[in-house]
């Protein structure tokens, strides 16, 4: 393991509770640098959570190591090298495009004026309009702004497209990969909106009940998972192999998904391709509202 | 760390609260002044009537009677000298004193709304992401509420003092009386601006343990805050008056509520601790010891009793549980 490859994220037991419910369940997950990772699970399945202990805004068990620090005792250190997006429409709503500039301009050592400045000229944003009369794309124009003008080593996203046109969200996450992203760089993203993402994740962890239940990096899903769609015929034999996840279609058609089973073998029962994050998504989670 | 951002800190308070900062001292010195020119009219205007019936007499003993003021200095005694000016003075300080007033309301709720706004609209998550410590943000707060506030305020209450001065002058001229030897000889405004002035830094120690009390609450309280913070001291007042009607706890209710429930809401009001400061030697005759009681010595013998340090210390410790919580709080 090179020096690139050192870890931006380092979780061992990561553990919270709530007093009604267990947020996270020693959790164990590293992050490497350099990396787009989406952090995805159901509602109340602890993704915030972690965040937030990775941001320091929360108390936490277990050991946690993020950029070399830890987030409980030297948070103050850490939000020099990390930004974070918490969803949309953070900002005050009284603030002015142009304070938001200054006030960032005032405290953050690595905040670049002039390229936000270039940014914020991009958009419809006046300098002195204020949060309060903005439209929440605008809003969230605005904070990207600023955040791509800061050069961190981590980016912390919780939803932050939520309530956002289609637009707005494709223009985000565009954004994020010309004007900001670099192998320096660690984006951290959770979302529900999981279509839209997975084609510039470069890793996937799946949560569920505090616990993380995958985690991998893209490439190597297309590896591992296959679906198969098969006629009735087939549909002992392939049950053999032990699918993860079974769903009917229309006119007696099975879909079968796999973990680790050769791609050759399922090939004779029927037509595979690599499944979607969305249909993994939904197998991984099933029963998770029971 | 970054050394350089508290000033920006500031800043940023004075933009989020421009209004209460900025503008209400503003209206506070332009009401008093606008209600002061009316009483003039409104005098004028009864003089008027009151010449033209012939009921006006003029000597020496009434001030605000008005057709020839020359008359009215030269006919004066030396102590009524002097009790003309502690009036002129004593005017000047009221003059100044609306905005002041307000600045007490503005401070108390700034107080109470400033680590609790943003958690309630959830900008606190926006503030975190940035480099700025919770202890940095809290103590930018109080300087806020006990220096920047009352600094603006200051300078309305000085533009209050000498606007009223040229008003006042004015309505001297018009009545043939020479305002340099009727205001400004007799009156003092350099000085009383100097008291002002000098009054500041006892103001905000005083005002600590209020500042204080109101930031926790600001910073801990689910919702509500005023309720909290308002309550919580009235109702230990209320539950120590209930005990010494018992007579089964040796504390006096007055003391209490003046030392504590009092200390804790109301030391944001400017000249509240003038009741703990020493006048010594000071026999209050007439408008003329005026400026005995605002002397610097007066004043700042609040330094030198335990009340003040020991209210300062009980603002600074509920300042540091401040910034505890806000540092570990979660609901946002």
């Amino acid at each position: 393991m090179n020096a690139a490859e050192k870890m931006t994220v380092r979780a061992r037991g990561l553990s919270k509770r709530f007093p009604n419910k267990v947020a996270l369940d020693h959790a164990d997950f590293d992050i490497p640098a350099g990396r787009i990772v989406g952090l995805i699970g159901p509602n109340g399945a602890g993704k915030t959570t972690a965040l937030k202990a990775i941001l320091g805004l929360t108390q936490f068990e277990g050991e946690l190591d993020v950029l070399g620090f830890d987030p409980r005792t030297q948070r103050d250190e850490l939000m020099e090298q990390v930004c974070f997006i918490a969803d949309v429409a953070v900002l005050p709503r009284w603030i002015r495009v142009r304070e938001v500039i200054d006030f960032v301009a005032g405290v953050h050592p690595r905040f670049d004026r002039a390229k936000c400045e270039r940014f914020i000229a991009n958009t419809q944003l006046k300098p002195a309009m204020r949060v309060r009369e903005m439209s929440k794309g605008m809003i969230v124009q605005l904070h990207l702004a600023v955040v791509m003008s800061i050069d961190a080593r981590l980016l912390v996203l919780d939803e932050p497209t939520l309530g956002l046109d289609i637009l707005y969200r494709k223009q985000f996450y565009q954004r994020l990969l010309e004007d900001y992203f670099d192998e320096n760089k660690t984006i951290l993203v959770t979302t529900h909106q999981v279509e839209e993402i997975e084609h510039i994740l470069t890793d996937v962890m799946f949560i569920r009940d505090g616990k993380i239940v995958l985690n991998s990096e893209m490439e190597n899903l297309a590896d591992r998972y296959t679906e198969v769609m098969l006629s009735s015929d087939h549909l002992d034999a392939a049950r053999a192999l032990k699918p993860v996840d079974e769903r009917s279609l229309p006119f007696g058609k099975v879909v079968m998904l796999f973990d680790g089973v050769e791609r050759g073998r399922l090939e004779n029962f029927g037509e595979t391709r690599t499944p979607g994050l969305a249909d993994l998504f939904v197998a991984t989670m099933k029963g998770t509202y029971a | 760390m970054n050394t350089n951002t508290f000033p920006i800190l500031l800043r940023r308070e004075y933009w989020e609260n421009k209004g209460g900062f900025f503008w209400a001292p503003i209206v506070a010195a332009g009401l008093f002044l606008v209600l002061t020119m009316m009483a003039i009219v409104v005098g004028e205007v009864a003089a008027n009537k009151a010449a033209a019936a012939g009921k006006l007499r003029i000597d020496g003993e009434v001030m605000i009677n008005g057709l020839d003021l020359s008359k009215v200095t030269s006919n004066m005694k030396p102590e009524d000298a002097q009790h003309l000016s502690g009036g002129v003075d004593l005017s000047l300080i009221m003059a100044s004193t609306w905005p002041f007033l307000v600045l007490g309301f503005v401070v108390f709720f700034y107080c109470l709304g400033a680590l609790y706004d943003e958690r309630k609209d959830r900008s606190v998550l926006f503030w975190k992401s940035l480099p700025v410590s919770d202890s940095e943000t809290v103590w930018s707060k109080v300087a806020s509420a006990t220096v920047v506030a009352p600094l603006l305020t200051l300078a309305a209450g000085l533009a209050a003092m000498f606007a009223f001065l040229l008003i006042v002058s004015l309505v001297v001229l018009i009545h043939s009386g020479n305002p340099v030897q009727l205001l400004w000889g007799p009156g003092s405004p350099l000085q009383v601006a100097g008291i002002l002035i000098a009054s500041l830094p006892v103001s905000a120690v005083w005002a600590l343990p209020t500042v204080g009390w109101l930031l926790l609450c600001s910073a801990w309280a689910r919702s509500k805050p005023f309720l909290w913070a308002v309550l919580i001291p009235v109702f230990a007042g209320l539950l120590v008056s209930w005990f010494d009607l018992m007579q089964s706890f040796e504390m006096q209710t007055f003391w209490f509520w003046k030392n504590i429930v009092a200390r804790a809401l109301l030391s944001v009001f400017p000249g509240t601790w003038v009741d703990v400061a020493q006048f010594v030697n000071v026999d209050v005759e007439g408008p003329k010891d005026v400026m005995k009681l605002f002397s610097l010595k007066s004043m700042y013998s609040t330094f030198l009793t335990a009340n003040i340090w020991i209210g300062a210390a009980a603002g600074v410790a509920m300042i540091l549980a401040a910034v505890r919580i806000r540092r570990w709080r979660d609901d946002s």
